[in-house]
């Protein structure tokens, strides 16, 4: 059934539409940024985007700081509420079931099937805009950052200013790729509880969207600080830390464990639901 | 092949199937009959697991459902609801996605087990197509090819003749008997009586989530006791047979005599022109629409003082013939019969 689920997934021409547009966007904007060789500067605009102009494979980890906050939970929303709602909608969802397809092994293939959209989307856009970057910002700058030092070696400079080596700074890109990955799939497992609820797909990614609207509201939000550490999108930014020098854990860790928190409580939910529903699609 | 016991499904207050006791045998040929929304489509879908009775047990091939899903479904072919698919991908690769999401089936045998269910449905030269741009005759022709392609030995079929035209019809029907005598027992609903007429076996009928009738299509059939008689001289028939005479409609007249050759016989030596003469037999369109209420897609206006000159007295459980509770028997209905 996973196979199933992920032809399916791969033969959906709107999918890699999508993945398209996810790619294309740090690529536009790399090519403002190197045209007009006018960054926004540090602490504004993208974060990182600063320090592209200095090192080009830094790009990778701007270009994801790009997509995070609207694009990638966009993407992540509609295809995890259109995982059962779309079957739904579609009235494939009896015909699965009376196939028989259990309930659990649906939902299973399902969650993995959007798993393998997040993973493939956010190396996808790692990959793209690496190669985006070295070949419109070079590999080998010079590191002109405060406090920087300037060695053949160093392929770039970490938030705090110091030099990161070419192999280290690719195992904080996988860290931080990872790291985003988690958190999508926490956007995922929501987008996959509405979508067992609601026959419609656009209905349960326009409530995963508001979930998280929601919860940035309430992050920024002074009054509600009591419960900001809980909400879904409060460590999403918490990647930034491999960049620096030495890796701060302190948020990562607690991102990674909201998360699966979230990833955990949302599946139980989407599987009781689901497993106790009476189709009448 | 399928059995329930009092099945009785609650949506909210909403009673929608009130202790249904279906009795479906091996090799029927069953027609489920109702009126839209009497329940047909909710035991159809409790029948297949999808959707879970308030209370009453259901066996399906001699096993509990829905415990029992995994194993009984996999014999199981079905169409709920009209055909669904993939639009976007052709009726092939459908066909492809369905069969490798169900159990058992091997993959190498897959490709032959497709076309042998293209065949038989009379889709073997598709192209491809997307299905988003097949007419309603042929998406309901893939449906069934995916419903066959395990070779189920139960087919359940909610409307399969829908959106087919009169020769798709009767392609159907001679796929389901050819079917039903390889050995698959077929349990379909339908509105189309006619169809069910030709193609069944048995009859359950369904009137607002109550079973009323479950009888084979034979006994239903029975003649009447009546025989119908058109002659071209109608006025001295009803003077031959005075008193024998029921009804009279033009050059047609009911005649209650036991023995159609007799009557015949009786008329000819009277000399009366003889064009037809043929037991009567009550057709399954008198016998639904006499057991059932209107359609819950029909919604009268109340009842109320200003209304009531207007308004059919055809509402109401206690009204006519067929208020008994329970399930009614052939010969119930075969004598208080009226045209």
């Amino acid at each position: 059934m996973i196979r199933v689920e992920l032809v399916k997934l791969a033969r959906r021409p709107r999918n890699w539409v999508s993945l398209a547009l996810l790619c294309g966007l740090p690529v536009l904007v790399a090519v403002f940024v190197a045209v007009t060789h006018l960054a926004p500067p540090p602490g504004q605009g993208p974060a990182l985007l600063s320090d592209v102009l200095s090192s080009g494979s830094l790009y990778p980890a701007a270009a994801l700081a790009i997509v995070l906050p609207v694009f990638l939970p966009i993407a992540v929303a509609v295809i995890g509420g259109d995982s059962i709602a779309g079957e739904a909608g579609s009235g494939m969802l009896r015909y699965l079931l009376a196939r028989p397809v259990g309930r659990a092994r649906l939902l299973t293939a399902k969650l993995v099937a959007v798993m393998a959209y997040v993973l493939t989307a956010v190396v996808l856009v790692a990959v793209t805009s690496y190669v985006t970057g070295i070949l419109l910002f070079g590999s080998q700058p010079v590191a002109a950052s405060p406090g920087g030092v300037t060695a053949p070696n160093i392929a770039a400079t970490s938030l705090s200013g110091s030099g990161i080596t070419p192999a280290e700074l690719l195992l904080r890109i996988l860290g931080a790729v990872a790291f985003i990955a988690v958190s999508m799939l926490g956007v995922g497992a929501i987008a996959l509880f509405l979508s067992t609820v609601t026959d419609s797909s656009l209905g349960a990614a326009l409530g995963a969207l508001a979930a998280l609207i929601t919860s940035q509201v309430l992050v920024t939000l002074n009054s509600a600080s009591a419960i900001a550490p809980y909400m879904p999108t409060r460590y999403w930014l918490a990647w930034l830390d491999f960049f620096r020098d030495p890796i701060l854990w302190r948020n990562i860790d607690r991102g990674l464990a909201v998360q699966a928190v979230y990833v955990a409580v949302f599946l139980a939910a989407a599987w009781a639901h689901f497993a106790t529903k009476d189709i009448a699609s | 092949m399928i059995i329930t016991r009092s099945l009785t499904k609650r949506f909210g207050s909403f009673l929608a199937v009130d202790q249904v006791s279906l009795d479906v045998r091996e090799g029927d040929r069953y027609g489920f009959l109702g009126p839209n929304g009497s329940g047909k489509t909710t035991v159809i879908r409790m029948l297949l697991g999808l959707v879970y009775a308030t209370s009453g047990q259901i066996e399906v091939l001699g096993q509990p459902m829905p415990a029992s899903g995994p194993q009984v479904l996999a014999q199981v072919g079905s169409l709920v609801e009209g055909p669904s698919a993939y639009r976007h991908l052709s009726g092939r690769a459908n066909l492809v996605l369905i069969d490798a999401a169900g159990p058992g089936g091997g993959r190498r045998s897959r490709r032959t087990r497709i076309e042998e269910a293209l065949d038989r449905v009379g889709l073997a030269g598709i192209d491809n197509r997307a299905v988003a741009k097949y007419s309603l005759g042929m998406r309901q022709r893939l449906g069934l090819a995916a419903a066959l392609l395990r070779a189920p030995r139960l087919l359940i079929l909610d409307e399969p003749a829908n959106g087919l035209d009169p020769r798709g019809i009767r392609e159907m029907r001679d796929l389901m008997t050819a079917l039903n005598q390889a050995g698959t027992t077929i349990f379909l609903s339908s509105h189309q009586l006619t169809e069910v007429e030709q193609l069944c076996t048995r009859v359950g009928i369904i009137d607002r989530g109550r079973l009323i009738l479950q009888e084979d299509l034979a006994a239903l059939q029975a003649p009447t006791g009546r025989i119908v008689v058109r002659s071209t001289d109608p006025g001295r028939v009803a003077a031959a047979l005075d008193g024998q005479v029921q009804h009279r409609d033009g050059d047609l007249l009911i005649v209650a005599a036991p023995d159609p050759a007799a009557l015949n016989a009786r008329l000819v030596a009277a000399g009366i022109p003889v064009d037809e003469l043929r037991p009567e037999r009550r057709s399954l369109e008198d016998l639904v629409l006499s057991l059932t209420s209107a359609g819950a897609d029909r919604v009268d206006r109340p009842a109320g003082p200003a209304a009531a000159a207007g308004s059919e007295p055809e509402d109401g459980a206690s009204s006519g013939p067929e208020a008994g509770p329970g399930e009614a028997t052939a010969a119930d209905l075969t004598e208080g019969g009226s045209r």
